[in-house]
């Protein structure tokens, strides 16, 4: 029994510490105002106040704390990804995700179980070690496997795939993990809020002023606040923000969507993923099989759920795993992924004055979250952006300046 | 048998036919038409299974397809629902996540450190020290998850089916039935689907003694079943409604994917558990469970009840158990009902308590005893069934995910759909009707307006038969000071931890339940969700309204992987030519769907067989089945406009007759294709994609032309046309005895294509150079090509022909430095980059991906170039993908390698930095090992540089290169 259950159990759990303040009014103005209060919004209210001193601060919710993505991700954090700017970026996120429960006093169960990424052709065996290569340049822990590799650490995988597309290799990365999503949102929110940041949630954006080309504040439906500085961190809800400011970005929306199956005992350790087969899958904590396939094949402004998306997942699913076929499905949902032409993410500070922008997250935003969180709370803080965000600036797509990620950022490529 | 009943009116077993099976490896009897659940209860077993976190004894909750906590393991399948599925002679269960037995389950300890784990524990410890988290994960996880799998189980599926109906009906309990014949009477096609074997619902099981409607219910069901335009789907649950009356209903025989022109929802109410000190007990249980059980099976719930109530329901379950000559000891009514029930209860024996509230049941292994208060008096009462009757939610899934709002009626005190999508109606007791006539009366008109509506006609404004009276309790939980109050049976929730979690500020209903994982557990809310809405309500000083509801979201009920998953369906393409390569025994690989010929095996090794078919092509013929290429007919009056806009090179100059590169880039500029396109007439061109994007290709176009606005047909006619490719100096001779063309070079000159039979087949030749040497391109009619290639084969065997598959090609356009698309350009390469500017033609007006590349051309960063290897070190071979080091700094990768056997060279290409791409320049590529090799910047081609042997005896004059993957 850990010391902490036994000390905690002394106190009433209702007696414990509030994690999100009670329903208050808004203030006139704050020095900073992020809209979106999922893990990224969060994550940067807490590094605003921890690393720069800046408190007065109101995080802006719409609905719930990690209502959107946040919740909705099916929870892998990785960083082999292809290029040089994407594995730095996403290999210090890991870093910080691997502390991230001592800093929160809060287990966000981060679980590292080993990630495979299946090649069933020889493009993707191509591709994989092309990401194996460049990791193991910057010092990531990847490495092309083989079919017997594969098949010590998941002996229950059908490798013949039914018999067509049979697996060849895989990309193997070692420190690939699960993590409780609502977790992270709540201990960044936590967090923020002891260093006196505001949590404003069920509280809509419904306009940014600007004057001369500055941000001056945002209208709410509880009224306007006073703001010279404006972050926006909304994913699927991105253009909805950046036509308030005429900002135009590449961003298109496409419904990403999950599931779960029943329960069951533990039998799967590793994570595995298959891009030919669109199917991504690992086991939670509670057991349930947490699995995903590519975004939708059309854009989509909705979280509706559809019947061919969970159709072709377990079908698909049963070519590796057959014996899933006796499982049942349990719940299936649905998130609004904010995709960019190269499959990498937008940061930093935008034509307007005061307006910073982090979107274009897609489907690899929850490993992100304590990056960006990071970099973009620097790079308000500074109004600079932080070195590791540089080549993900919105102008780079006017620039022709792309960062390429559309063999490593997605399971639909 | 100690709890099976006399003979029921309406039962569903069938008492000639007993069957035995074992749980827990004890032997059980039940009749056939008996669920697990009731051939256990009705031999007196009421533990029947351990719940999910203290592993406390549970017995039959809810008796609908949600009793969590009757979870079996059978040998091929875990978490079977025992109080829905019919037991099989011989079938094996055992309970699940137990440890031990289910009778001594060694899980049951945590009950003892209960206190030690408050809602959201696992939040609190376990992280630190970091070393030790994964100990305690793994520990956690084994205490965690039901059913066990066992990975060598086989796969299983079942068919899908398709369905369409004009009006569906989801639920035939009594407004269903009545829906379903009011919309049939209009002539319309219905569907009613029950999740039960028969029809009839709460008619069945509620009014099972009421005399008065036994001539109702018989002339309904005989009424359905003499009306053909009624299906009826029994065993069967809609699992989700997606939007536009598409319906996922899954049977035991596999998935009907319905497709409705209108829904009525008559899905009924699911009856919530009331909250209070032991209410988890074995033989605490819902009233509708315990009717279900006597009318369905036969089987008392109890010997001597008490009845806790606050509706009419209630007593009327009491009159039930009482005329199964069953002992009530009481009914313990939470306030006051009409007294027309009270007084018919007392005039059956029963004694009545109003204004009760329950303290608390109790028992060792089963409830013992309940003990409650009137006016402050605290009572007990020996007893072995406790009936609760206090309230009710809708099973309001298809409705929640069509979009139906809902709002909290105070005078029912339960959630009513109050704006329904168009086309969705809800009848019956989910629109709080609870009087059995009006529920007739509501079913007709739902069916009536469902089947106007879904024939363009005018609908009636609707009766609101709701009732009038509360059948909830606007509170059922009553706290104890001891605790053990369980909401959540699945997931072992008790009041203190939604009390816990809303203190911590989870007081939002979807933190709450993220937090507590109230509902998250496999029932998916169905008895907990509207105690949690109503104790959050509570706690936070708001209304139901303002507390909200969490999303009802598919699946219904789970539902199997192999039922949603259907069968397999995988397409496979093979060519024409498949039977020759199969009959030579060639080594397939896939590419995409196709099955194309990797390599001829004609010698001892791979690698030697390889090399034997790229000498062939070299030293005097090959042919290579290029069938799998993507091939479309582009033709209309704007053909060469679209052809202008599709491609970077200028195609409206091409001469009829003419063939030329086609290459494609994207908006952004990048290489996404490569063919090469021919010119039939003025009007009419025809052209080759790659293997890989002969759809995403054909997709594309066809967007642009309507884009575009475009006077052009595309026609995608890769399936229906063969190709191959004659290659090597020898190919003319061998072409020249099987067609009359004049194959001169003055007569079918080099990138030129003419028409004319081949073997007796008309076909369109083009001369290209892909692998490097004189060579035609041969497309015909598939059904031809396999006569055309065996008639190639046959003359060419004079000249030691070879049939080459994709590997020596790969090889053989290295020599010549062609590149592959995807293979040596990557998802940012545009043409330059390829080092094929030539390849751009700026002069036209426009083209797709021109105005990025005009901007790129001139910010050129990193070029393709050939290289050789400098180390002969056979060991020290680099890959595909290996990536070229200088001063430590990343500066490109290999995109294509191979050992020359012309050159005597392994020679390669690359995408490097542009610093370093002059010719001679030296390189380093890192193996994947980490060993440095050199190599060095060489120019392409690397064979045959001045394309001689392409054009054998002719003057080279045209600069342009051509070149098909």
């Amino acid at each position: 029994m850990p010391l902490r259950l036994v000390k905690y159990a002394w106190k009433k759990s209702e007696d414990e510490p509030r994690f999100f303040p009670d329903e208050k009014p808004l203030k006139k103005a704050y020095d900073v105002v992020i809209i979106g209060g999922g893990g990224h919004g969060m994550a940067c209210a807490y590094y605003l106040a921890k690393e720069h001193g800046i408190t007065n601060v109101a995080v802006l919710e719409q609905g719930y704390i990690g209502g959107g993505n946040t919740g909705r991700n099916t929870t892998i954090v990785r960083s082999n990804y292809l290029t040089s700017e994407g594995v730095k970026f996403y290999d210090e996120s890991l870093k910080l995700f691997e502390d991230l429960s001592d800093d929160f006093d809060l287990n966000i169960f981060y679980s590292t179980r080993g990630h495979f990424t299946l090649a069933h052709t020889d493009s993707a065996m191509r591709t994989m070690r092309w990401r194996a290569e460049v990791n193991k340049h910057h010092g990531i822990d990847s490495e092309v496997v083989d079919v017997d590799t594969i098949k010590k650490e998941v002996p229950y995988m059908d490798m013949s795939c039914n018999g067509q597309h049979p697996v060849m290799g895989a990309l193997y990365h070692a420190p690939g993990s699960v993590a409780r999503h609502d977790a992270v949102a709540w201990g960044y929110a936590r967090g923020a809020q002891m260093r006196g940041v505001e949590i404003h949630q069920k509280t809509r954006v419904t306009d940014i002023k600007t004057k001369g080309g500055k941000v001056v504040g945002v209208e709410t439906d509880r009224g306007f606040i006073e703001a010279k500085k404006v972050v926006s961190m909304v994913a699927g809800s991105t253009p909805r923000i950046t036509e308030m400011l005429d900002i135009e970005t590449p961003i298109e929306i496409f419904p990403l969507q999950a599931c779960v199956t029943e329960p069951v005992k533990p039998f799967m350790d590793t994570i595995v993923v298959s891009g030919s087969l669109h199917v991504y899958v690992s086991q939670s904590s509670r057991g349930e099989l947490v699995m995903g396939a590519s975004v939708d094949p059309a854009e989509l402004h909705s979280t509706r759920s559809t019947l061919d998306f969970v159709e072709g997942l377990t079908d698909q699913m049963m070519d590796l795993f057959p014996f899933t076929s006796r499982l049942k499905i349990m719940r299936q949902w649905a998130g609004m992924s904010d995709i960019t032409p190269d499959f990498a993410p937008i940061m930093g500070k935008t034509d307007v004055e005061g307006f910073y922008l982090d979107a274009g997250w897609g489907t690899w935003g929850f490993k992100a979250t304590p990056v960006s969180g990071k970099t973009m709370a620097y790079t308000v803080a500074n109004d600079m952006p932080h070195e590791l965000i540089k080549p993900f600036s919105l102008d780079r797509y006017s620039k022709f300046e792309l960062v390429g990620e559309k063999g490593a950022a997605s399971v639909g490529h | 048998m100690k709890l099976r009943l006399s003979p029921q009116p309406l039962e569903w077993i069938d008492r000639k036919n007993p069957l035995t099976f074992t749980f827990e490896g004890k032997e059980v009897t039940g009749f056939a038409g008996d669920v697990a659940s009731s051939a256990l209860w009705s031999e007196g077993s009421k533990v029947l299974g351990r719940s999910f976190k203290y592993h406390r004894r549970r017995g039959l909750l809810s008796f609908a397809n949600h009793d969590v906590n009757a979870l079996f393991q059978a040998p091929d399948m875990p978490n079977v629902r025992g109080d829905v599925t019919p037991v099989q002679e011989g079938q094996m269960f055992t309970a699940v996540n137990t440890f031990g037995s289910l009778a001594s389950d060694k899980g049951s300890l945590v009950e003892l450190i209960g206190k030690f784990l408050p809602v959201g524990f696992y939040y609190r410890a376990f992280y630190s020290p970091k070393f030790l988290f994964p100990k305690w994960e793994r520990l956690i996880r084994e205490m965690a998850g039901l059913g066990k799998v066992d990975t060598s189980w086989t796969e299983s599926r079942q068919p899908k089916r398709y369905r369409h109906c004009d009006v569906a009906i989801i639920g035939a309990g009594p407004s269903g039935m009545a829906a379903a014949i009011a919309a049939a009477e209009q002539g319309v096609d219905v569907c009613l689907i029950d999740e039960n074997p028969y029809i009839g619902g709460s008619l069945d099981y509620q009014y099972v003694n009421e005399e008065a409607l036994s001539e109702t219910r018989s002339s309904l069901k005989s009424t359905i079943e003499s009306m053909a335009n009624i299906q009826v789907i029994a065993s069967a649950y809609v699992a989700g409604y997606y939007g536009d009356h598409w319906l996922a209903v899954n049977t035991d025989q596999g998935l009907i994917k319905l497709s409705a022109q209108s829904v009525v929802v008559a899905t009924g109410v699911f009856e919530q558990p009331a909250v209070f000190r032991n209410n988890d007990l074995p033989g605490v249980m819902n009233a509708s469970a315990a009717q279900r059980l006597m009318s369905r099976y036969a089987v008392a719930p109890c010997k001597e009840a008490v009845i806790l109530t606050a509706n009419p329901e209630g007593y009327r379950a009491a009159l039930d158990m009482h005329k199964n000559g069953l002992v009530v000891k009481a009914i313990l009514d939470t306030g006051s009902t009409d007294s027309e029930w009270v007084e018919q209860a007392r005039q059956s024996g029963i004694p009545v308590f109003e204004h009760a509230t329950i303290v608390e049941a109790s028992g060792r292994k089963a409830l013992q005893a309940v003990t409650f208060s009137v006016d402050g008096v605290a009572k007990q009462l020996a007893c072995d069934g406790l009936l609760m009757s206090v309230g009710w939610a809708p099973a309001g899934a298809p409705l929640y995910q069509a979009g139906t709002k809902f709002a909290y009626s105070h005078t029912l005190e339960q959630l009513l759909p109050v704006s329904l999508p168009e086309g969705v109606y809800a009848c019956g007791r989910i629109n709080g009707v609870f009087d059995i006539l009006d529920q007739f009366k509501d079913g007709e008109q739902a069916g009536l307006a469902a089947a106007l509506y879904m024939q363009g006609k005018e609908t009636p404004e609707l009766n609101d038969y709701a009732a009038q009276m509360a059948h909830s309790h606007p509170y059922p939980i009553w706290q104890h000071p001891k605790g053990k109050e369980f909401v959540d049976f699945d997931e072992d929730i008790q009041f203190k931890d939604l009390k816990g979690a809303i203190a911590q500020g989870f007081d939002n209903i979807e933190l709450m339940k993220r937090f507590s994982t109230i509902g998250m557990g496999p029932s998916q809310g169905k008895h907990s969700n509207m105690n949690g809405i109503r104790i959050l309500a509570k706690l936070t000083g708001k209304t139901i309204d303002q507390t909200g509801s969490t999303t009802a979201r598919p699946m219904f009920h789970p539902t199997p992987v192999s039922h949603l998953a259907g069968m397999r369906f995988r397409p496979e393409r093979l060519t024409p030519m498949h039977a020759f390569h199969q009959s030579v025994n060639a080594c397939f690989m896939e590419a995409g769907n196709w099955l194309r010929p990797e390599y001829y095996p004609s010698e001892a090794s791979r690698e030697a067989s390889i090399a034997a078919e790229v000498a062939a092509v070299r030293g005097s013929v090959g042919l290579i089945d290029v069938s799998t290429l993507g091939k479309l007919e582009v033709f209309g009056k704007d053909a060469v406009e679209l052809m202008d806009r599709l491609y970077t090179m200028r195609m409206s100059n091409m001469a009829i007759g003419a063939s030329r590169y086609a290459l494609m880039v994207d908006d952004s500029g990048v290489v996404i294709d490569d063919g090469v396109a021919v010119r039939y007439s003025d009007e009419h061109f025809y052209v080759t994609t790659t293997t890989s994007s002969s759809d995403s290709a054909y997709r594309m176009i066809q967007k642009k032309v309507i884009e575009w606005g475009l006077q052009v047909t595309v026609l995608n006619r890769t399936g229906q046309i063969g190709a191959m490719n004659l290659a090597g100096p020898n190919s003319r001779k061998i072409l020249s005895q099987l067609t009359d063309l004049d194959l001169s070079n003055e007569g079918f000159p080099y990138l030129v294509m003419r028409r004319a039979k081949v073997a007796g087949v008309d076909a369109t030749l083009i001369r290209v150079g892909f692998v490097g040497e004189l060579g035609y391109e041969i497309h015909v009619d598939s059904m031809d090509a396999l006569q055309v290639w065996d008639e190639l084969m046959r003359v060419g065997e004079a000249f030691s022909i070879k049939p080459f598959g994709v590997e020596a090609q790969r090889m053989l356009r290295l020599e010549k430095g062609h590149i592959i698309v995807g293979q040596d350009t990557d998802g940012l390469t545009n043409p330059f980059e390829a080092n094929m500017p030539w390849s751009v033609h700026f002069k036209k007006p426009y083209f797709l991906g021109k105005p990025s590349l005009m901007k790129l051309k001139n910010e050129q960063q990193r070029i393709l170039v050939g290289f050789e290897l400098l180390s002969a070190d056979r060991n020290a071979m680099p890959l595909e993908s290996n990536l070229l080091i200088e001063d430590g700094e990343m500066i490109g990768r290999v995109t294509s390698i191979g050992r020359s056997a012309a050159l005597g060279k392994v020679i390669g290409l690359a995408m490097i930095s542009i610093d370093y791409s002059k010719p001679d320049g030296e390189l380093h590529i890192k193996l994947s090992d980490g060993r440095l090799v050199k190599a060095k910047v060489v120019k392409t081609p690397f064979y045959d540089p001045d394309g001689l042997l392409q054009k054998p005896d002719e003057e080279v004059h045209n600069k342009e290169q051509g070149a098909a993957a």
